[in-house]
């Protein structure tokens, strides 16, 4: 970048950005179906899981540590060694980014569910909800919050990543950036780092709006105490 | 064991009963309970009170399956409930419990209506049946659309009940529902609950620690120890009266003799005679009535209608009753009155003696304490 700015080019072209707008719409969608596929993905897998870690205490600590080790194998170490198998695919960029949505969506999902209070489990098992009645209608409703919660920064983390693929010629907005460094030039890679900045925090307000929607009763709880 | 009788004089028939039940749980050495047996009736409320860990809870809950026993055989309204779907077992048992567990998800309507929705019920006939909970148990209709978090304590022991009785189960469950709020909104809950348990007659296992609340409640106490023996299963009465063995007269405590005036109404004794004229009795009269029972003062009694009493001083100015204001009394005690009220009355009065009167301000006679004490050591 400070070479770009020795050649004499402005920091940001603006007519640049204005040149191509259909690329950065384009990779803009791009990288709302990486991350969204991957959370959708880490979500049915972490579901099950969850629930069943939860069912069955022992199986927890095994599976948090495997999730564990694939949340800290550096992400392009992860690419280099997918590549020989799946290519430069989008299978390559999700098992990646899937993989690092498992360990926060599963503790997320288990903690969820401890949270739900005792009595509310006895009242309601005492009054004849069956086991699968319980877990839809009672215990995954009141671990939402917490659940929801997991995706918020699942989403977050995803959605820098996803920046990451562009090296595997994925990576949405992360191609904007990646074609700014290559080519010393600022603008891209100025682009591509905002807008993917912005989506973060525009998801995660989304997810906490929609979070609130779906929880009227825990406004409630927070006006009471 | 006598079976009490209903009041049409037929032998109530058993609706639960526990043979030789037994409950084991493996992180503990010896048996939560050993060996129990009890029959209790259709339509009566049976307390089971004891220290903690006499197994009291475990065995309301080895009613609908919450613990599974380990031996014997529980039979619910004619049918081994071991050999029921526990879900559907439970759907018919009124369950509440003192933490109320009540949804924090759902609305206090939607709370109310768990069973029927469970069931399967119309809409309509849910939403009807909501609404007539609500009025039941005194819940305003403005709580009906709010969360459980909105609401008190005592309002949310009332969702409890209401949500326990909404599907109108034969049987209640009860573990200590009265239990998580101050006294004085458990006494007007413990009230309300026996005036609805009256209308109602389910039959109600009600778990406590509490003895005063087991003598308010219960048709029939069990008195549990350790390991769910039953030391006592008898009437409140008759356990006030005649304590089986030193655990139980522990248990129930001192004032004993109190705790049994307090069940015992003044309309079920004889009451006694005192000094009473009429308004136009004759100042000689009136001296002779009071002197009679060695009083200085008089009930007035037009027609049996309670209208006051006199007071021999301020005779001297009158020439019959009539010339006198009688002066109302300040307290006295009706035939539904407990002993213990009479008593209170008693104590409190300047003359030692409470005046009964019937409901409809009728002179029924006097009480002094002579009297109650003999009703004590009888």
């Amino acid at each position: 970048m400070n070479l770009a700015q020795t050649v004499g080019e402005p920091l940001v072209r603006w007519d640049w950005i204005a040149d191509h707008t259909d690329d950065i719409t384009e990779k803009l969608i791009e990288h709302l179906q990486l991350t969204g596929l991957a959370v959708l993905i880490g979500l049915l897998i972490s579901l099950p899981l969850g629930i069943y870690a939860y069912r069955h205490r022992r199986l927890y600590t095994p599976i948090t540590a495997v999730t564990g080790v694939l949340y800290t194998i550096p992400s392009l170490a992860l690419f280099a060694f997918l590549v020989p198998y799946t290519g430069l695919s989008t299978t390559t960029a999700e098992i990646g980014l899937v993989s690092y949505t498992l360990l926060i969506l599963i503790r997320n999902i288990v903690a969820g569910l401890d949270g739900v209070p005792a009595d509310v489990k006895e009242a309601a098992r005492g009054m004849g909800y069956s086991d699968r009645q319980l877990l839809w209608r009672v215990e995954l409703p009141l671990a939402l919050p917490v659940i929801i919660g997991g995706i918020r920064i699942a989403l977050v983390t995803t959605i820098g990543l996803v920046t990451v693929t562009a090296l595997i010629g994925k990576g949405g907005l992360g191609y904007f950036i990646l074609i700014g460094i290559r080519q010393f030039f600022s603008t891209a890679s100025i682009l591509g780092a905002v807008l993917s900045v912005t989506l973060a925090v525009v998801a995660d307000a989304m997810l906490l709006l929609i979070q609130r929607w779906l929880t009227p009763w825990s406004r409630g709880r927070a006006r009471a105490t | 064991m006598r079976r009490p009788s209903t009041p049409e004089g037929c032998v109530a028939k058993v609706m639960i009963s526990l043979e030789h039940v037994s409950k084991r749980f493996q992180s503990s050495s010896g048996a939560a309970v050993d060996d129990l047996s009890i029959e209790i009736l259709e339509g009566e409320t049976v307390v089971l009170v004891g220290p903690s860990g006499c197994g009291k809870t475990t065995t309301m809950k080895m009613i609908n399956r919450l613990i599974e026993p380990s031996d014997g055989r529980i039979v619910l309204d004619g049918v081994d409930v071991l050999k029921q779907d526990p879900v559907k077992l439970r759907r018919r048992i009124g369950y509440v419990i003192q933490s109320i567990g009540l949804l924090p998800h759902r609305s206090i309507e939607q709370n109310i209506a768990t069973i029927p929705d469970l069931l399967g019920w119309e809409p309509q006939k849910t939403r009807a049946r909501v609404r007539e909970l609500a009025e039941v148990l005194d819940l305003d209709r403005d709580l009906l659309p709010r969360y459980p978090s909105e609401l008190s304590g005592g309002q949310r022991q009332r969702v409890g009940v209401a949500r326990a009785l909404a599907a109108d189960p034969p049987v209640m469950l009860m573990d200590e529902p009265f239990g998580a709020v101050d006294p004085i909104v458990r006494e007007r809950l413990q009230d309300q609950f026996l005036d609805i348990q009256r209308r109602l007659r389910k039959t109600i296992v009600f778990v406590t620690h509490d003895i005063d609340e087991a003598i308010k409640m219960a048709d029939r106490i069990a008195i549990m120890n350790k390991g769910g023996v039953i030391e006592q299963f008898a009437s409140p009465e008759e356990i006030l009266r005649a304590p089986a063995n030193d655990f139980v007269e522990r248990f129930v405590g001192s004032e004993r003799g109190l705790k049994r005036l307090a069940l015992i109404k003044v309309g079920g004794i004889e009451v006694e005679e005192g000094p009473v004229v009429p308004p136009d009795a004759s100042r000689e009269d009136a001296r002779a009535q009071m002197d009679r029972f060695g009083f200085d003062w008089s009930s007035v009694v037009d027609n049996g209608e309670l209208l006051g009493w006199i007071d021999r001083d301020s005779l001297a100015g009158a020439t019959t009753v009539r010339d006198l204001e009688p002066r109302p009394f300040t307290a006295y005690v009706t035939e539904s009155s407990s002993l213990r009220e009479a008593l209170d009355a008693i104590v409190t009065s300047r003359t030692n003696v409470a005046v009964v009167a019937t409901e409809g301000q009728r002179y029924a006679g006097i009480l002094t304490l002579e009297r109650i004490s003999k009703e004590i050591v009888a």
